[in-house]
């Protein structure tokens, strides 16, 4: 029987590994030295706020694993062997594969700062980060995280639910401005702010500064002022975690390098999730994608080519979603931070300054590219559907009202969406229709 | 956000209070007097026989409602032993009686038995008593006088063991004697300064209650659920176990010793006297404090989760139910001299309603007791299915019904503590089946009572089946356990493994209905939190992340898996029930057909 090991047990491995069963009768072992169960690594800030317990965020049952005949090993791999097709375990007996599958995950970024390494220095990835985390920050007197993306403002989030007082260090002009474009950006700014965390835009990171027990005593940023802290969060982004397979045949550059059936140049050896780079990235996408849907696709996909029906990972339209404090976010399609040369936008915002939408489109062709949008739920299968068909902004402001995804009761604001669209481009067709509003109850 | 001074002090305000309102339970004394007497027992001629069993109890004051109590028993269970003995039939009596046919080949006669015994009231009871019992015997023949002496022995004693229901004070009747006499014959600080007390213990619980909750307003809207399992209470903490234990035995004294808690009643008099023209009862004090529960801790639900109109809505609607239907209209039919009802508490739930009492008083009441029947039906045979179709349970389960009010309210800071193991959902199967089950033979068997006056249904008593159920399901499981077990299990341990209409409601909901959670394309991230608030133990992620729309019979439909969901996956929806069950699917990889 063909033995498939999976190194690393996040969501990529875990759905390699669950599909492969379902489609096959081959032996699987998934290794993993984080945990010895499936974990979901979103949810961690969720354990450290009291949200939850650990055990609540692991998505399958622990008597799952023997049922479906997946094999666990809580164990590092020390080394691979792609000659003898075997795997070196730290503590247990080495392991032989047919098929090996990297899903490695990622690690965090640390740019060679002064003192990163100091205790009361952590990243926030795994659940040994977590255990840090929960260390350093015992009764602190200031916490400052680094780096303004989605895991550093969950990190704020965090220390602020323990009353901790925190200094958010964000390189760009506003929140991940990097990514969502300036109205969206500032909106999520302001509300950062109102939940009192100490937000320096436009700073960075310059030094981190050590006490006479070798602990974090302060940062110093790039302005030179000095803030006084007992814990700091590196959240500046992650990499793909290569380790492992530096040291083989196996080629890397900033991640695995994989073909468009995320193949790796040895045969019988794939690579996924967070630790994979496409050598030719999908149009309009990045090489490396590391976000839990992409994990769980790639995955997905694997699991076919191992087991027979060979296809190629082609991800539809790009969808994504986060929360920041309060405000949920989702987008789907393309809204890039700037807008393109042949782009054209609409953006709308509630006065309580908590919802917005963010659409673009194209300048001549009108054809929608893709919205942001915040406090308020759409549908994914409608956008799908939208992006797949290249249908113009005209037609999705006129149907917004089906995409809407809000629990029962909450108030409309499509009426308000295509009156101030119809202000802006007058040009443009929208029908605006009224729904029939069936019985008020439910 | 950790509690601020001020909202300590209301926590502190509130503890005492509720302290208060333990203390005060040991503040009365007892002292039986003949106006007392008066107070508790209307029938002269039982006032007259407990007179003289408890006179020498008469003008002590106790200290303790125990000793008193036990007193009571006391002198009931002497009076009985007197009873028995005097009204016992007797070898002698039996002689007597055997004397009355000589000879052999006897052919029995109950005329005959008058003769056997004098006239006093003694000789008259037991006269009548045999009979009675051997009326049956009549005309029948018996070749010795052993022959009737077996036949009698049996009958005497069948006479003897009821002796004491009879003439004598039964266990319900010392029951309930101990508590109307406790209550008529308390006197005490509580008694003279009833609305001094009232204040202290209820009104300052509110208060405290609500310096604690109000300034939540302060934070932003939105999900805050900081803290949960770090706290002691909800966590399933020491907090919590005291919390647990205390409500337990809250239950407990409730349901069978209410003779200790009429410090309680006393203190609610002059509230149930307005509203219903009456002193309070035990009920009316649970029913006056469920109520200021579900106001109170409605209160906190409507600010948790004021970002959201749904649970604004449905909070306000349990409230509403609770306070108009469970609570003031019920007192108000009583003062208007109508059957008393709550007309949203549906059968089985209400497994009282086709009781022969009850039935009786509603039939015996005018076209109003008529309608009361009548609608009873019509929501058990018409208003639940047809409801459950268009909108699911939830319409009763999270929006009208008082258990679920209590769990939607009072409950809502455990619901994290159901468990969602599939094992649990396979014990909730069989337990809320089963109960649907013996609820639906127990009414069969009282129906079949009530209209052949036949108590036998396939040699079972039907009393028998009825008086189980009452215990085991209407108070033990329904009221210590389905609320003393929030902070062990969560709020929703009644609905979940207990409830026969949540079961009959939910087999609606199962197999035909408009109501589902879908799932939003591929946005679930396997976070947990859904699964981890849901209050029934629904393990919602499971279907989440396959893109599975959520069908369970179990599902009261709070929306709180929605709401938790920080990546906007969950809605609850009524739509076309065409592609309900339709195949998980999980948009965004176009790879291949893939199913979860
Ligand atoms: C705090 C946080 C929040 C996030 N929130 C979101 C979100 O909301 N939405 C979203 O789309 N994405 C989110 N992400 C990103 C998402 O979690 C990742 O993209 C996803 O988990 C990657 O999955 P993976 O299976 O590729 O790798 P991982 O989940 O990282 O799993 C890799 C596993 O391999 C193990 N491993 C590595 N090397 C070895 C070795 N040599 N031996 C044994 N085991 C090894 C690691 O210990 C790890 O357990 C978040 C990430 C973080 C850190
Ligand atoms: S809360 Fe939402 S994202 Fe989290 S597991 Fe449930 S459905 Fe998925």
């Amino acid at each position: 029987m063909k033995h498939i090991v999976i190194i690393g047990n996040g969501i990529a491995g875990t759905t390699a590994a669950r599909h492969i069963r379902k489609n096959s009768d081959y032996d699987i072992t998934l290794i993993s030295a984080e945990s010895k169960h499936f974990w979901s690594r979103t949810a961690l800030m969720y354990i450290y706020m009291g949200h939850m317990k650990y055990h609540h965020t692991k998505p399958y049952e622990d008597r799952f694993w023997k049922k479906n005949r997946i094999n666990l090993i809580h164990d590092y791999v020390e080394k691979i062997d792609t000659k003898q097709k075997q795997v070196t375990l730290a503590s247990s007996p080495p392991l032989r594969y047919d098929v090996l599958i990297i899903a490695t995950g990622a690690k965090p970024n640390k740019f060679g700062w002064p003192g990163q390494e100091l205790e009361g220095v952590t990243g926030m990835v795994s659940l040994q980060d977590l255990d840090r985390i929960e260390r350093y920050t015992q009764g602190i007197a200031r916490g400052v995280v680094v780096g303004g993306g989605l895991i550093g403002i969950e990190l704020s989030e965090m220390l602020h639910s323990r009353n901790i007082p925190v200094t958010f260090l964000v390189r760009e002009k506003q929140f991940w401005n990097n990514v969502l474009p300036e109205q969206e950006a500032s909106m999520i700014s302001r509300h950062i702010r109102e939940h009192h965390i100490d937000l320096k835009l436009e700073t960075e990171l310059k030094e981190i500064l050590p006490d006479k027990n070798g602990r974090v005593r302060a940062v110093v940023t790039n302005t030179g002022e000095e803030i006084a802290c007992q814990f700091v969060g590196l959240t500046a982004g992650v990499h793909p975690n290569t380790d492992l397979v530096k040291s083989t045949a196996i080629e890397t550059n900033r991640g695995v390098l994989v073909n468009e059936f995320l193949e790796t140049n040895i045969p019988d050896v794939y690579a996924i999730g967070d630790c994979a780079e496409r050598r030719k990235a999908i149009a309009g996408r990045t090489a490396i994608e590391q976000v839990w849907y992409t994990g769980r696709m790639m995955g997905e996909t694997v699991a076919q080519t191992i087991c027979g029906n060979k296809i190629a990972y082609h991800p539809g339209p790009w969808f994504n979603s986060a929360k920041f404090f309060d405000i949920e976010y989702q987008t789907y399609g393309n809204v890039k931070p700037q807008l393109g040369a042949n782009e054209d936008e609409f953006y709308w915002e509630h006065s309580s300054g908590k919802l917005a939408m963010h659409f673009v489109f194209d300048k001549n062709e009108q054809t929608f590219f893709g919205i942001n949008t915040f406090g308020i739920r759409l549908k994914h299968e409608c956008f799908d559907q939208w992006l797949k068909e290249k249908v113009d902004i005209g037609h999705i402001i006129s149907h917004l009202r089906e995409a809407n995804f809000d629990p029962e009761f909450f108030k409309n604001h499509e009426k308000d969406v295509i009156q101030a669209f119809s202000g802006q481009y007058p040009e443009i067709r929208v029908a605006s229709r009224q729904r029939r509003k069936t019985l008020g109850i439910f | 956000m950790k509690a601020s001074l001020f909202q300590k002090a209301g926590m502190g305000i509130f503890i005492i209070s509720s302290a208060l309102l333990i203390v005060l339970l040991f503040l009365n004394k007892y002292r039986l007097t003949d106006a007392a007497l008066e107070r508790a027992v209307t029938d002269p001629s039982e006032r007259k026989m407990l007179g003289t069993a408890l006179s020498p109890m008469k003008g002590i004051a106790y200290q303790s409602g125990y000793t008193f109590n036990e007193n009571i028993e006391e002198y009931l269970e002497r009076e009985n032993q007197h009873i028995s003995s005097k009204f016992e039939i007797t070898d002698m009596d039996i002689g007597n009686v055997i004397s009355q046919f000589p000879g052999q080949d006897i052919q029995y006669s109950n005329e005959k038995i008058t003769n056997a015994f004098d006239t006093t009231e003694t000789g008259r009871f037991k006269a009548r008593k045999l009979k009675d019992y051997t009326s049956w015997m009549n005309e029948r023949q018996y070749e010795s006088e052993q022959g009737l002496r077996e036949q009698l022995e049996n009958t005497r004693q069948n006479i003897n063991t009821s002796i004491i229901n009879d003439q004598g004070f039964s266990d319900y009747k010392i029951k309930a004697l101990k508590l109307a006499l406790t209550r008529h014959s308390s006197f005490g600080p509580v008694s003279e300064n009833t609305t001094l007390w009232l204040v202290l213990t209820i009104g300052l619980g509110i208060l405290g209650a609500l310096i604690f909750i109000l300034p939540k307003l302060k934070l932003l809207p939105g999900i805050k659920n900081d803290h949960v399992f770090h706290s002691a209470n909800t966590g399933r903490g020491w907090i919590g176990y005291i919390t647990g234990t205390l409500l337990i035995g809250f239950y407990v004294i409730l349901y069978w010793y209410p003779e200790y808690m009429t410090s309680w009643m006393l203190l609610v008099d002059p509230i149930s006297k307005v509203l219903n023209g009456h002193e309070a009862s035990q009920w009316f004090f649970y029913g006056f404090l469920y109520t200021l529960a579900i106001g109170v801790m409605g209160v906190r639900m409507i600010i948790k989760y004021r970002h959201s109109k749904y649970h604004i809505i449905r909070t306000l609607s349990v409230i509403f139910f609770q306070v108009a239907f469970a609570f003031l209209i019920p007192e108000i039919l009583i003062r208007l001299n109508q059957p008393s009802m709550d007309l949203k508490n549906i059968w089985p739930l209400n497994y009282t309603f086709f009781f022969d009492y009850n039935l009786s008083t509603l039939t015996s009441s005018g076209t109003i007791g008529i309608a009361m029947l009548v609608w009873g039906i019509i929501l058990i045979i018409i208003g639940v299915p047809v409801i459950t179709y268009f909108y699911g349970k939830r319409w009763y389960c999270s929006w009208v019904c008082g258990c679920g009010g209590l769990a939607e309210t009072l409950g809502d800071p455990y619901r994290q503590l159901s468990d969602k193991s599939l094992k649990a959902w396979q014990i909730e199967r069989w337990m809320v089946h089963g109960i649907l089950v013996f609820s639906v033979i127990m009414t069969i068997g009282v129906l079949y009572t009530y209209f052949t006056g036949s108590s036998m249904l396939l040699g079972i008593n039907t009393y028998d089946i009825r008086s189980v159920y009452g215990f085991l399901i209407g108070a033990a499981f329904a009221g210590v356990v389905g609320v003393g077990f929030y902070p062990f299990m969560g709020n929703r341990v009644w609905c979940r493994f207990g409830c026969p209409l949540a079961a009959y409601l939910g087999i609606v909901q199962r197999f035909k209905s408009r109501f589902r959670i879908t799932t939003n394309g591929g946005q679930c991230i396997s976070c947990g939190n859904c699964s981890t608030y849901c209050e029934m133990g629904i393990d919602v992620r499971w279907y989440a992340q396959r893109g599975q729309n959520i069908i369970r019979a179990s599902c009261v439909g709070c929306g709180v898996c929605s709401s938790v969901c920080p990546r906007g996956v969950l809605k609850l929806e009524n739509k076309d029930p065409k592609g309900r069950f339709g195949e998980p699917i999980l948009i965004g990889n176009d790879s291949a057909t893939i199913r979860s």
